[in-house]
C-alpha cells in the first residue's frame, strides 16, 4: 500500500458504525485506502457496503467511529465537504439533471463558479479531460440524449472535474454493458496511473478480479476477510461473501411433484431500455415444487417474474400455465388463471401505501363475492375480510382502516402474502419475498411459501440468499445474464458452486480458473 | 437548530375537518386587512357579502344560480382528481358542452318532439364535454402528453369557438347586433325552481350522490382509487390502467359539459358571451375545499356561489370592486393548500445532522 507524504493512508475509517432502525448497517468497521489503490468492496445487498461509502462521502453521519483523509482527522459533514477532501462518488442511480447540457451537470453546484460562469472555458476544460482518460463526450449534448454508459462518464467527469483524489464507484457495471465495461476499466487503470483512488462497491466476482489491487468483503455490516487480490480466488470470495451457516430448518413433507403447472420455452424478453434480460430461459416447474431462483440481482430475475405475470411482454417464446397458453395475455387475465404474485418492489407495486389495510388485503378478492355483488362493493365485508386475513397472518397493525405505509416493512410484506396466497390458485411467484424483514418474519415467510407447496401448489421463489434456497427450494437454477445456469436438485447443493455459478463462474471449470 | 415536517403516523381525521374551516376563517382575515387598506370596515363589508348572497329569496336563488354550475365543475373536476389527472379544462368542457346544446336547441328543436329537445341536449352537451375532456385523456394515456396543458389550452379553443359561433355564422339576425344566437324555442328551456335557480340544481345534487356512491360503493369506484394512489399496483392488480383513465375522465367531461347545459338552457336560453363566470376555474378551488369528497362539493360551491353573489352586492352596496369576492376565493385556497399539509405532517423541531438523514431516509 502506497502511502502519502505524511505516512498516513489516504483514507483510513475506525470502528464505523452506524445503525437504522432494525438493521446494524455498520458494526465496527475499519478500512484503508492507499494512494492510486483500487479497493473493491464485495458483499450481498444489505450487507453494509453502500451506507459505509455514503458515510465517507458526507451523506450519511456515523454513529461512532472516525474518518481520517491523508492522516487528517475529518469532519464530513456533507457532500461538499467530501468534495473538499476530494472524495467523489458515482452513485447507482446518477445524480444529473436531464434536461440540462453535459457542461452544466458537471459545473452544477459548485461553489466557485461564479455568477456567470464561462461556460467557453468550462466545455474546453471537460473536452481536455475526456481526452486525457479516453471519454468522450460532447459537453453540448443533453442528458436525456445519452445513453446509461455515457450519463456515467458525465459522473465521472463531475468528479474528476472537482478534482476527486478518491472515486467512489458504487455498482458502476451494474447498469452497463461488457463493452462499456470495459471502458470503464480503462478509464480506472488511468486514475490509478496518475495516482487517484477508488472504491469500488460491487457483487460480482469477476469485476473484483479484474479492477482491484485488494479486497474487503462484508457481511452483515462487518468486515469478514480483506485480502490482496492475487491473494485470493472467486472461491473464496464467495464464500465469505455468502457464509455458510443454514440459519433455518424448515420441516417440509416429501418431495412429491404433481403435474407441470408452469412451462418455459425459449423465453426472450427487454428490460426498459431495449436490452435483452431474458436469453432463450426454458424451464419447468410442477405442483408441489419450490423452484429457487438465484442469482445477483439484475440478472433478468424481476424481468421473469413479470412475463409470467403478465407485466411484461415476451419478445419470443412461450409460456403456458397449467397447459393453458399465457405468452402475452394480460395481468386480469393471468391472475384469473390462478397465478398470484409477490413483488419486488413491496411499496410501490405490492401494496398501496395511502389506501388501509383492509383495502390493500381486498385488492384481489374485490372482484368476485362475498366482497362484492355485481359491480356493488360491499365494505363491510372488506373489513370483515380484513378481519378474518389479519388474525390468519398475524399482522400487526392498529386497526384494518390504518393505512398500509405505516406498518412496518414486515406487516406490508405481511399483507402482501396474505392476499396473494388467499387468491392463489396453482402458482405462486415470489420474488425476494424476505428482503429486508427481520429473522422472525423471514421465517414466518419462508414456512407460509413451504405450506404452499405442502398443499399442492407450484412455488417460484426468487431469491439472492442461497441459505434460503437451500432451505426452502426443492429445485435450484441460477440465472446469470438472462439465462439459467446450473439447475439442481436443493438437497445436497454446494453453496460454494451456487456462488460461483451466481458469479458467472462454472464450478465444473474450477481447476481452470483458480 | 432547525425545523421540519415529519409524517404523521397515521392520517388526522380531525384536520381533515379543521383545515377548511380554518382556511375559509384565515382568507377572512387577510381579506379583511385588505378592506382595510381600502378604506372599508371589514365587519360592515363581510355583513354586506353574507346579506347580499343569503339574505333574502332573491339573494339565495342566485346564489343558487352560481352554485348550480360550481357543483356539477366541482364534481367533474373531483373525479378526474382523483386519478391525479389534473384537468384544468372544465371551463372549455363547459362551454363546449353550452356551444352542442345550443346547435340542438336551435338547429333540432323544430323537428324534434317537444318533450325529447331538452334531453338530447342534455345528451349532446354531456357528449361534447367528454369529448373534449376525451382528447387530453387520449393524449395521456397513448403518448404521453401532459394533461394540465393539454386540458387548459383547449379551453381557449373552445371559447373562441363558441365566440366565432355568436359573433358570425350563428348571430341572431335580430338581435341589434348584440352577440349572441337568438332566443332558445319554449321548449328548450330548463324548468326553473325559484328565481333564476333551475332544475340543474337537482342533476348536480343527484350528480353528486351517484358520484359518492360509484366511488365509495362500486368496484369500479374502487379501481379508480387504486389507479389513483399508484398506477404500478393498479396494473399489477390486473386492472386496466389507461381504459379506466379514459373511462373516468369521459364521466369528468361530461359532468362539466351538463354545467354549461344548465348555463345556456336554464339561464341565458341563448348561446351570447360571458357563457361562464370562470366556473371551470373555481371549481378547482371548490374541488380542494371539499377534499374531493362529491358529498361535500355542494356545501363548498353554495358557499363559492355566496361569494360570488355577495361580491357583486358588495360593489352596489359599498362601491367596492366585485372582484372582492374573487380575491376571497383565492385567498382561501392557498391557506387550504397549506393547511391540508397538516393531515399527515407535524412540525418537529431538529438538529442539523437528524435533518438531513430524515431526508434520505434509511439505506
Amino acid at each position: 500500500m502506497e502511502e502519502t507524504a505524511n505516512g498516513a493512508p489516504l483514507v483510513e475509517m475506525r470502528g464505523i458504525r452506524k445503525s437504522f432502525p432494525g438493521v446494524q448497517a455498520s458494526d465496527g468497521i475499519d478500512l484503508r485506502l492507499g494512494k492510486g489503490e483500487v479497493l473493491a468492496l464485495l458483499g450481498e445487498n444489505g450487507a453494509g457496503k453502500s451506507t459505509l461509502m455514503n458515510i465517507l462521502c458526507g451523506l450519511y453521519r456515523q454513529d461512532a467511529g472516525e474518518v481520517y483523509v491523508r492522516g487528517v482527522k475529518a469532519d464530513i459533514r456533507s457532500p461538499r465537504d467530501a468534495t473538499d477532501l476530494g472524495i467523489g462518488m458515482v452513485h447507482q442511480n446518477f445524480m444529473l439533471v436531464d434536461t440540462m447540457s453535459v457542461a452544466e451537470n458537471v459545473v452544477l453546484g459548485m461553489p466557485s463558479l461564479g455568477m456567470i460562469p464561462d461556460m467557453n472555458q468550462i466545455k474546453r476544460s471537460i473536452l481536455e479531460l475526456g481526452d486525457r482518460y479516453n471519454m468522450k463526450v460532447d459537453p453540448d449534448a443533453f442528458i436525456w440524449q445519452l445513453s446509461v454508459g455515457e450519463q456515467q462518464r458525465v459522473e465521472i467527469l463531475k468528479q474528476l472535474y472537482r478534482k476527486a483524489e478518491i472515486l467512489v464507484l458504487d455498482e458502476p457495471t451494474a447498469v452497463l454493458t461488457p463493452q462499456e465495461a470495459k471502458e470503464l476499466d480503462a478509464v480506472v487503470k488511468r486514475m490509478q496511473s496518475e495516482g487517484k483512488s477508488a472504491v469500488f462497491i460491487t457483487h460480482k466476482m469477476d469485476e473484483v478480479m479484474a479492477f482491484s489491487d485488494r479486497v474487503m468483503v462484508l457481511r452483515k455490516g462487518k468486515v469478514v476477510i480483506e485480502k490482496t487480490t492475487r491473494d485470493t480466488n472467486p472461491k473464496e470470495l464467495a464464500r465469505m461473501m455468502v457464509g455458510r451457516e443454514v440459519l433455518f430448518h424448515i420441516e417440509k413433507q416429501p418431495f412429491e411433484p404433481g403435474a407441470v403447472v408452469l412451462e418455459l420455452r425459449d423465453v426472450c424478453a427487454e428490460d426498459e431500455r431495449g436490452l435483452p434480460a431474458l436469453r432463450n430461459l426454458s424451464f419447468k416447474l410442477r405442483a408441489g415444487e419450490i423452484l429457487g431462483i438465484a442469482g445477483v440481482a439484475g440478472n433478468g430475475q424481476r424481468e421473469l417474474s413479470e412475463v409470467i405475470t403478465g407485466l411484461r411482454s415476451v419478445t419470443s417464446g412461450g409460456i403456458s400455465i397449467n397447459c393453458v397458453d399465457s405468452t402475452n395475455k394480460t395481468p386480469l387475465q393471468i391472475i384469473m388463471s390462478g397465478v398470484s404474485h409477490i413483488p419486488q418492489d413491496r411499496i410501490a407495486v405490492g401494496a398501496v401505501g395511502d389506501m388501509s389495510v383492509a383495502n390493500n388485503l381486498a385488492m384481489k378478492d374485490y372482484r368476485a363475492a362475498p366482497i362484492s355483488v355485481g359491480a356493488l362493493l360491499l365494505p363491510r365485508r372488506i373489513l370483515e375480510f380484513a378481519r378474518k386475513m389479519i388474525g390468519i397472518f398475524n399482522i400487526a397493525t392498529p386497526s384494518p382502516e390504518t393505512r398500509v405505509k405505516f406498518l412496518s416493512g414486515g406487516n406490508i410484506q405481511k399483507t402482501i402474502l396474505a392476499r396473494e396466497i388467499e387468491s392463489c390458485g396453482s402458482l405462486l411467484v415470489a420474488v425476494y419475498p424476505s428482503r429486508g424483514l427481520d429473522i422472525g418474519a423471514t421465517e414466518g415467510v419462508r414456512k407460509e411459501l413451504v405450506a404452499q407447496r405442502d398443499a399442492g401448489k407450484a412455488v417460484l421463489l426468487v431469491s439472492e440468499d442461497i441459505d434460503e434456497l437451500l432451505s426452502v427450494a426443492d429445485t435450484i437454477a441460477v440465472m446469470f445474464d438472462g439465462r439459467a445456469i446450473g439447475v439442481m436438485p436443493a438437497q445436497g447443493a454446494d453453496p460454494e458452486d451456487i456462488g460461483l455459478l451466481m458469479a458467472g463462474i462454472d464450478p465444473t471449470a474450477k481447476e481452470a480458473t483458480v | 437548530m432547525r425545523f421540519a415536517f415529519e409524517k404523521r403516523k397515521s392520517v388526522s381525521r380531525t384536520a381533515i375537518v379543521v383545515v377548511p374551516f380554518v382556511s375559509f376563517g384565515v382568507s377572512l382575515v387577510l381579506t379583511g386587512v385588505l378592506l382595510m387598506i381600502f378604506g372599508a370596515n371589514p365587519f360592515t363589508t363581510f355583513g354586506a357579502m353574507y346579506k347580499g348572497a343569503f339574505g333574502s329569496g332573491r339573494a339565495l336563488t342566485e346564489t343558487l344560480v352560481k352554485a348550480i354550475p360550481l357543483m356539477l365543475t366541482g364534481l367533474g373536476v373531483a373525479l378526474a382528481f382523483k386519478l391525479k389527472f389534473w384537468n384544468i379544462g372544465a371551463e372549455g368542457q363547459l362551454t363546449l358542452a353550452g356551444v352542442a346544446a345550443t346547435w340542438v336547441a336551435i338547429f333540432w328543436s323544430h323537428w324534434l318532439p317537444a318533450p325529447l329537445v331538452l334531453p338530447v341536449m342534455v345528451l349532446v352537451g354531456c357528449a361534447a364535454g367528454a369529448l373534449w375532456a376525451g382528447i387530453p385523456a387520449l393524449l395521456k394515456t397513448s403518448l404521453r402528453v401532459d394533461e394540465t396543458l393539454v386540458t387548459l389550452m383547449l379551453n381557449y379553443v373552445a371559447i373562441l369557438f363558441s365566440s366565432y359561433l355568436y359573433y358570425g355564422p350563428w348571430r341572431d339576425p335580430n338581435g341589434y347586433g348584440f352577440p349572441g344566437t337568438e332566443l332558445f324555442p319554449k321548449a328548450a328551456w330548463f324548468p326553473r325552481i325559484a328565481g333564476r335557480a333551475h332544475i340543474g340544481l337537482f342533476f348536480a345534487l343527484a350528480a353528486a350522490l351517484i358520484l359518492w356512491l360509484v366511488m365509495n360503493r362500486t368496484k369500479w369506484g374502487f379501481e379508480i382509487k387504486v389507479i389513483g394512489n399508484s398506477p404500478k399496483a393498479a396494473r399489477y392488480q390486473g386492472i386496466s390502467v389507461e381504459r379506466n383513465i379514459i373511462l373516468a375522465i369521459l364521466i369528468s367531461g361530461a359532468l362539466c359539459g351538463l354545467a354549461g347545459v344548465g348555463e345556456v338552457a336554464g339561464i341565458s336560453r341563448r348561446l351570447q358571451q360571458g357563457l361562464s363566470l370562470g366556473y371551470g376555474y373555481t371549481a378547482i378551488i371548490v374541488a380542494w375545499m371539499a377534499q374531493l369528497n362529491p358529498l361535500a362539493i355542494p356545501f363548498v360551491a353554495l358557499l363559492m356561489g355566496g361569494l360570488l353573489v355577495g361580491g357583486d352586492q358588495v360593489q352596489m352596496v359599498m362601491g367596492l370592486p366585485s372582484s372582492m369576492g374573487l380575491l376571497m376565493q383565492g385567498l382561501m385556497l392557498f391557506p387550504m393548500l397549506a393547511g391540508s399539509l397538516f393531515t399527515e405532517y407535524r412540525i418537529k423541531r431538529i438538529g442539523r445532522n437528524t435533518a438531513i438523514e430524515s431526508e434520505r431516509g434509511a439505506a
